[in-house]
């Protein structure tokens, strides 16, 4: 089947034009808008869907966001559904008990909302600004690189190399987050660099 | 995986070892309930658990953890003894024909070359007779005693029945139905199809494992087939992706890599990956290696990298050791030899083994920065948790930063899954508070870098300065104008040296990798990606999904990796005429004039059958029952134990684990002993868990809310621990405290005439997010990884287990 329109939209059209047909060939008007004045409409009706796929495990189901707000035409949204991806070849619209909660996930109480800071001996994390964190970290990647970067080994060799910082990379993240951050770190000349797929 | 999730649903046997998929991928393991019920299929499950997976299974057979390639070897010997061999297969697309170095061996459990005190092999010896035209020798026969087939032979032969019962606690009537299971599919249209996952590769020797099922699958004739396969079921949702594209010490994206300090100079590099063909006619596809890391330097570099400079080769770092991995760089914070630490999205402190170790590691760096969703164990290493996290914050002086990052549904971009499909995603939510996306933040960290060398100079700043960055706003690159530098694109007009036809102009994305050039005329940021995002706009986020004949293949949905494939080796699915083996399950064939079919052809699409080898990437043109000195720990594999056992390797009792594999000097004094250590450990998941992600989320936190440890009613007996009740489980390194789980699932198994107990440690717990306070088994393993790629050993690790007081003890 080569779907144009998803199921999703095609059942929702469909009972659009039936509401629409019966509502004035009945000639219940009054009663019929009465009644549907009742009916609370399709909750996920006013949302806008987005197709995504599974953060979990590499089997990558797709999912489809339902949110208030249009994330892509520069609106504020807020995730209020996540389902199983019914066009998806692999998935077929099921979720396992990881993913039928991944609303939940985004949601979740320990989400990080604010840089922040934990001193040297300190017992607690304290807010911090973007621009001092990001700045802090420069000057220390600067200093330290400049400090410990080999540019030849003892044979006068160039080789390049930073040992005295390491990077471990985020194998849920997106190719395109690995390609920058690839280019980043190894501009540096960075060799302490890994992923999960090692562990 | 070289099939697909969709494909399983092709095969006649599925055989789940060294995973479990039932419960670690339960929508992928829908497909193998797919072939069970519309074609019959049946499902074998190998596992020391009786797990999900198993509860399913036609058959189930138990084995010891760490005892994988006794096994395996054991059924390439049982299919050899009772001719379970797709003979066309095996004479004219693996390497069993070709003759082996006289001065090649094995004995006492080791290959030809072995140094005791370097921990490694001279591989000299590890190769093929060459005659005087470069060539190697082979006997299509296969009579002659060094051809690769007898060599074979003799090295599976000590892998009787009773010795494989004796190593791996498989009883033998069950390892022989397994293997007449087995057997069955060496018939030409019949398939099997294995599912592995950590289960196998986190061991010592975890390559050696996956290697013995890819020969057996050679033997069988099961590779490039529908419903056939090795196929790694993988962990997180973009490991494929980030290994694709090379987030490892020694990787450059594509599979190409890192220089080490031996190639001083770009023309030493590429003569060591000339990759000649080793028969006559064969296409070693690696020849094009100029071309595809000339493209990579292009896409780092840009107009500095030029063919002056031998395209700023000399601003990639130089190794001076294999890899600097996450367990080296966890060894040198213990010697203080690391000051800053950057985890983006990963969790150290709970998925590095040795905890204690990373514990300390982490305490002794200047700076250590955190860019995750949540709030992790590693970003709160500092913080006392009683006797799940008992340190003194006092003495840390580690000063932390906690980044807060985006998640998937609020980003946009491509992840690759187990099948090679580059998925796109759009994302449905605003990042809460002031999280960011990792791309704004490595841009901004970078342009400050960038800016601190502009204006201070410093220790070799060109890498830096001169870093390709053309992006419509350079503090956040999207995710298109990334997608579309790796994918590649032409700098100047290309022609077709032939026609002279112009191909691409400059400008244009190319459309395939077969487009790029080594004369600085292309870029691409990663050779295999070339053709997910061409002139006709992004092929990854494809959404036909269209399976003329329900093949399975989808080839219009995403785009999968190389050159939208989606079985690779795909040439291997027909004979050497072009005719598929099996007339039922089609694949590709050969019309006379081109190869044509269900799936991108791998091989050039003209090239008539029996010339090419099947097996393009390869030197031989075939593939490799015997695999030279690619991997440190020998070309075939070989019963090794782990390296904390409760039985001596019975080739050499001296011999401790994989003898190749590095071990630290104080991570050795770590290690246990089955007097003090006398049971089996071994790591795995839960479906309700993934990793350390879902104790964040309340509902899964709620559907499993507390640490556990799972052990047999016999070994309950044996210590008095009562179903439920409190156990401490300790390792040389470190101890835990849990719930002990009671259960029929795990059996004692007998090895070397005594019983052997597993205690299972599944690892969803830590001490922050909703769940309750728990611990990881990596408070328990041992600081030691496989010989090739240095993935730790969770899998197999002795511990010891006792009743406990309700409480925990700090």
């Amino acid at each position: 089947m080569n779907i144009d329109l998803s199921r999703r939209g095609f059942l929702r059209l469909a009972g659009a034009g039936v509401a629409a047909t019966s509502l004035g060939a009945m000639g219940f008007g009054e009663a019929e808008a009465a009644e549907a004045a009742q009916v609370r409409a399709f909750k996920l009706a006013t949302t806008t869907e987005a197709r995504n796929t599974c953060p979990y495990c590499s089997v990558a189901c797709g999912i489809i966001l339902y949110s208030k707000g249009d994330v892509s035409a520069g609106e504020t949204a807020e995730l209020l559904h996540i389902e199983g991806d019914a066009d998806h070849p692999t998935n077929r619209g099921t979720l396992c008990p990881k993913g039928a909660a991944l609303k939940d996930f985004v949601h979740a109480p320990s989400r990080l909302t604010h840089p922040r800071i934990r001193k040297p001996g300190s017992d607690r994390f304290e807010e911090i600004t973007w621009d001092e964190a990001l700045d802090k970290i420069a000057r220390a990647l600067k200093d330290d690189r400049d400090a410990n970067f080999i540019a030849t080994n003892d044979a006068g060799v160039p080789v390049n190399r930073w040992t005295t910082t390491g990077f471990l990379a985020a194998s849920a993240t997106t190719n395109e987050t690995a390609w920058l951050t690839y280019k980043t770190v190894r501009s540096m000349g960075i060799v302490g660099f890994d992923n999960q797929a090692r562990v | 995986m070289t099939n697909s999730w969709t494909d399983i649903k092709n095969t006649d046997l599925v055989i789940v070892m060294g995973g479990n998929a039932a419960e670690a991928h339960p929508c992928g393991f829908k497909w193998v309930t797919e072939a069970k019920a519309h074609r019959g299929a049946k499902l074998i499950v190998v596992d020391p658990r009786y797990t999900r997976t198993a509860s399913v299974a036609d058959y189930y057979a138990p084995i010891r953890p760490g005892s994988d390639i006794a096994f395996l070897m054991g059924v390439i010997r049982w299919c050899i003894e009772n001719d379970k061999v797709q003979w066309d297969y095996v004479r004219n697309y693996t390497n069993a024909s070709f003759l082996v170095r006289e001065d090649f061996g094995w004995s006492d459990g080791l290959f030809t070359g072995y140094d005791e005190e370097k921990r490694d092999f001279n591989k000299e010896s590890w190769d093929y007779q060459k005659g005087d035209d470069g060539f190697v020798l082979t006997d299509p026969t296969l009579q002659d005693p060094r051809c690769v087939w007898n060599m074979l032979k003799a090295h599976v032969d000590v892998y009787t029945p009773e010795f494989v019962e004796n190593i791996t606690g498989t009883p033998r009537d069950k390892f022989l139905t397994v293997c007449q299971m087995i057997g069955e599919c060496s018939a030409p249209d019949r398939t099997m199809t294995s599912m592995y996952a950590l289960g196998w590769t986190q061991h010592s020797k975890g390559a050696q494992n996956i290697r013995g099922m890819a020969m057996l699958q050679l033997i069988l004739g099961n590779i490039g087939v529908r419903g056939g396969g090795m196929n790694a079921l993988r962990g997180h949702s973009n490991i494929q992706g980030l290994t694709d594209i090379g987030l490892m010490s020694n990787l450059i994206p594509g599979y190409l890599n890192i220089p080490t300090e031996k190639e001083t100079d770009w023309q030493t590099y590429l003569s060591t990956r000339t990759f000649t063909p080793l028969r006559p006619g064969q296409t070693s596809y690696w020849q094009n290696y100029p071309k595809f890391m000339v493209s990579f330097l292009k896409a780092m570099w840009g107009d500095a990298a030029t063919a002056e400079n031998d395209w700023a080769y000399e601003y990639l770092p130089k190794l001076d050791v294999p890899a600097y991995d996450l367990l080296r760089m966890v060894e040198l914070m213990n010697h203080d030899k690391v000051n800053l630490y950057f985890c983006q999205g990963f969790n150290p402190l709970l998925s590095a083994p040795d905890r204690g170790k990373v514990t300390r590691g982490l305490s002794r760096l200047k700076m250590l920065v955190v860019m995750d969703p949540l709030a992790t164990e590693t970003a709160h290493f500092w913080e006392n948790h009683g006797a799940h996290n008992d340190v003194d914050p006092a003495q840390i002086q580690t000063e932390v930063l906690e980044l807060p990052t985006t998640c998937f549904a609020e980003d946009e971009g491509a992840l690759v899954n187990s099948g090679r499909w580059l998925q796109w995603h759009w994302p449905g939510a605003t990042p809460p508070g002031e999280a960011k996306h990792d791309t704004w933040i490595m841009a901004q960290i970078w342009l400050r870098v960038r800016e601190l060398y502009r204006q201070e100079g410093g220790a070799f700043p060109d890498p830096i300065l001169n870093l390709a960055w053309n992006y419509a706003d350079p503090g956040e690159p999207m995710p298109e104008e990334l997608a579309r530098e790796m994918n590649g694109r032409a700098l100047a007009d290309l022609t077709d040296p032939a026609t002279g036809a112009t191909v691409l102009r400059a400008g244009q994305q190319v459309s395939s990798f077969g487009q790029l050039r080594d004369d600085g005329t292309t870029m691409a940021g990663c050779w295999i990606y070339a053709g997910s995002w061409t002139e006709d706009g992004n092929m990854m986020a494809r959404r036909d999904n269209s399976d003329p004949d329900d093949v399975g293949m989808f080839l219009n949905w995403s785009f999968a990796w190389p050159a939208n494939r989606r079985i690779l080796y795909n040439r291997a699915s027909a004979d050497l005429e072009g005719n598929p083996w099996d007339p039922s399950r089609p694949l590709i064939s050969w019309n006379g004039e081109r190869w044509q079919g269900y799936d991108v052809p791998d091989i050039p699409p003209t090239a008539p059958p029996g010339e090419v080898g099947p097996f393009i990437m390869n030197q031989e043109g075939v593939s490799r029952l015997f695999s030279r000195g690619l991997m440190r720990d020998g070309p075939f594999p070989t019963h090794m134990e782990p390296f904390e056992s409760p039985m001596a390797n019975v080739f050499n009792a001296r011999m401790r684990g994989n003898p190749v594999a590095r071990m630290f000097e104080t991570d050795a004094a770590r290690l246990g002993t089955s007097d003090e250590f006398p049971f089996v450990a071994t790591s795995y998941r839960l479906t309700e868990h993934f990793h350390y992600w879902t104790k964040h989320n309340p509902v899964n936190a709620a559907l499993q809310p507390e640490f556990f440890v799972e052990i047999s009613e016999e070994l309950a007996a044996e210590r008095g621990i009562t179903k439920g009740g409190r156990v401490r489980v300790w390792s040389k390194r470190g101890e835990v405290w849990a719930k002990a789980v009671v259960t029929k699932r795990i059996r004692p198994m007998t090895c070397g005439g005594k019983p052997v107990h597993v205690v299972g440690i599944p690892l969803h717990w830590g001490f922050m997010g909703s769940a309750r306070k728990g611990w990881g088994p990596n408070s328990l393993t041992p600081f030691v990884g496989d010989a090739n790629v240095d993935t730790p050993e969770f899998k197999a690790f002795l511990v010891n287990i006792e009743p406990a007081a309700e409480e925990p003890v700090a």
